[in-house]
């Protein structure tokens, strides 16, 4: 699968506070969480942000509380994939049991600049600069998370190993 | 090769006898937990999983505590779904505003609902506070926790270690958060992303309960997946008042092996702040500067036990806090509270010029009782100080030990206790 789209880009350790803030986390409405997405570290980001856009970030990225709205968040926003340097791992996993694409690609993080127009192949880890030409490679998925993306999330991947249960991780 | 005590008490609930870092495990809990914030999401997410019912009515805690007491119509509706949830699944584990309440991580271990050998996941960051009794367990999302009420399982890849070996004894006034804020400020918030923090040494045995609770709980804030200690006589003996399960001590092998070790003398730790916005900003309080402050917090699933409070009492006895300052202090259980009453804490508190709250996260995470305005300064004894953690995103916060926070409410500004009467100079 390949998505591709315009670039924001933010720096190290960006916490799950500043993804969606505590004082919008009386709700669990995906829409609703959208709406405050990244507010207090760009506050134009939700308005401003379009179905297939990428986030690319430093290290770390999703440090901080456990909260799904999180990634639940960016997804609604429409994010296609998030590139960072490292994640932080609750925030990992999260992306992963929810669907959501993210790559590890320390190179990319650091070059790629905002605005930029990026294509992201997720089965080969391939991630394409656009605008300069430059092209990065992303750690692949082991097979195990592969199978969790590629069911679209943990719900689907334990429901699917109901019925087969050869495809467990051990 | 030799196994960490993380990865001993991965593989026996995972079935196997030996596991590798790296390696990706399927494994049985012994508890699942969520609260108010994260529950409603799991919630959402269980009937997806194609189960009908709990995969353990005993194995699963629901606590409200992060807007609870209901802070506004949204967050009433989230209890009461949670609230719904546990009574339809006949959940044993949902503690009621009032009922023997209080914060998650500072309630199931008081319950005895956590022993050392156990694996546990909750849908909260701080679910690694339980490493402190000898226990793996971890903080996921909501999903994981959906997963795990459904099926009693979750997925994990086994995490490389790192030691930290500590030595000696703490002074007067130093305590667990000292300790690992000190420990953050060395590797920093990333220094352990997807390790766990192993701690031995003797330095444990000079270490309460309540100090490992404090040190484990802020695993987290260095990026690793648990931090644990070893199960000896003082952990053996909190399970044993609390009503745990038998414990099921493991011990890391003679030849674990370690990506780095760190080591830490107790001996030599000064009372420490981190500085905003991250927890790795660690000074000296004696190398603080001149930081005056509007607010206090004394509370949360890091420092909100009746040792913690008795030790702000102490450092604030016969003293006030100074006149620009707001001092809330919020027991972290119902029972704290009520122990703290019995001893007077609460009378020195209140005489001191603070207010007593029940228990809650509160302020902690910025959900209410103590959000600060633009601009605004408070000493916490919380565990993140992240850009608008507490309120406004102009707002600052500062993490410290009680001690230190009880301290800088009475001082007005950042201050160590052994001074702070004399107000201005610190130790
Ligand atoms: S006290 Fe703070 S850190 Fe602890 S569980 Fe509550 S919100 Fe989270």
């Amino acid at each position: 699968m390949k998505v591709q789209g315009k670039v924001f880009k933010y720096g190290d350790n960006v916490d799950t506070d500043v993804i969606i803030p505590a004082r919008y986390l009386n709700t669990s409405d995906a829409r609703e969480l959208a709406a405050h997405c990244m507010e207090d570290i760009d506050a134009k980001f939700a308005s401003s942000v379009r179905p297939g856009d990428i986030l690319v970030a430093g290290k770390n990225f999703g440090c901080g509380s456990s909260r799904e709205h999180a990634p639940l968040a960016i997804k609604a926003c429409g994010v296609a994939c998030i590139i960072a340097a490292s994640f932080a791992r609750i925030f990992y996993r999260n992306a992963l049991n929810i669907g959501l694409p993210i790559l590890e690609c320390p190179a990319a993080s650091e070059t790629v600049a905002a605005g930029h127009a990026l294509s992201v192949d997720f089965d080969t880890g391939a991630i394409a600069d656009l605008t300069n030409g430059m092209i990065f490679s992303a750690e692949p998925f082991p097979p195990f998370m592969q199978k969790l993306v590629a069911a679209g999330g943990l719900a689907s991947y334990i429901r699917s190993q109901l019925q087969n249960p050869a495809i467990a991780p051990a | 090769m030799g196994m960490t005590m993380t990865q001993k008490i991965l593989a026996a609930h995972a079935g196997k006898d030996e596991v590798h870092a790296g390696e990706l495990i399927q494994a049985k809990l012994d508890m699942v937990l969520a609260n108010d914030i994260t529950a409603p999401v799991a919630i959402g997410e269980f009937p997806r999983f194609g189960r009908k019912d709990v995969f353990d009515r005993k194995k699963i805690a629901l606590v409200p505590d992060h807007f609870a007491p209901n802070k506004d119509i949204k967050a009433a509706a989230q209890c009461a779904c949670m609230r719904q949830f546990a009574r339809e699944h006949g959940v044993e584990n949902y503690f009621e505003v009032g009922h023997d309440c209080g914060i998650e991580h500072a309630l199931l271990p008081e319950k005895g609902l956590v022993s050392a050998g156990d694996c546990v996941i909750g849908a909260d960051s701080h679910t690694c506070t339980y490493g402190a009794l000898g226990a793996f367990s971890t903080g996921v999302g909501s999903t994981d926790a959906a997963a795990g009420m459904a099926t009693g399982e979750a997925w994990f890849k086994v995490p490389p270690a790192i030691k930290v070996v500590l030595k000696g004894a703490p002074r007067k006034w130093v305590g667990g958060k000292d300790v690992i804020l000190h420990l953050i400020g060395l590797i920093g918030v990333d220094g352990a992303r997807y390790q766990s923090l192993e701690f031995a040494g003797d330095g444990v045995d000079a270490l309460s309960m309540d100090d490992r609770f404090t040190i484990a709980n802020m695993a987290i804030e260095a990026g690793a997946k648990n931090g644990i200690f070893p199960v000896d006589a003082t952990a053996r003996r909190y399970l044993g008042e609390h009503g745990a399960r038998e414990p099921v001590a493991y011990a890391a092998d003679e030849d674990a092996v370690y990506e780095r070790t760190v080591e830490i003398d107790l001996s030599s730790l000064k009372p420490v702040v981190a500085f905003p916005h991250l927890p790795s900003n660690v000074r000296t309080v004696d190398a603080a500067g001149d930081v005056p402050i509007d607010q206090v917090v004394i509370g949360s699933c890091t420092n909100g036990r009746i040792s913690d409070l008795r030790i702000a009492a102490e450092a604030m006895a016969g003293r006030h806090v100074a006149p620009a300052v707001r001092c809330i202090v919020i027991p972290a259980t119902q029972r704290v509270w009520l122990q703290a009453m019995e001893e007077g804490l609460l009378k020195t508190f209140a005489e001191a010029g603070c207010v007593v709250s029940t228990p809650t996260c509160g302020p902690c995470l910025g959900g209410h009782m103590g959000i600060l305005a633009k601009g605004e300064r408070c000493v916490a004894t919380t565990n993140r100080n992240f850009v608008g953690r507490m309120g406004h995103v102009e707002s600052e916060v500062y993490l410290a030990s009680p001690a230190v926070a009880a301290a800088s409410a009475v001082a007005g500004r950042i201050a160590g206790p052994a001074t702070s009467q004399s107000n201005r100079q610190t130790f």
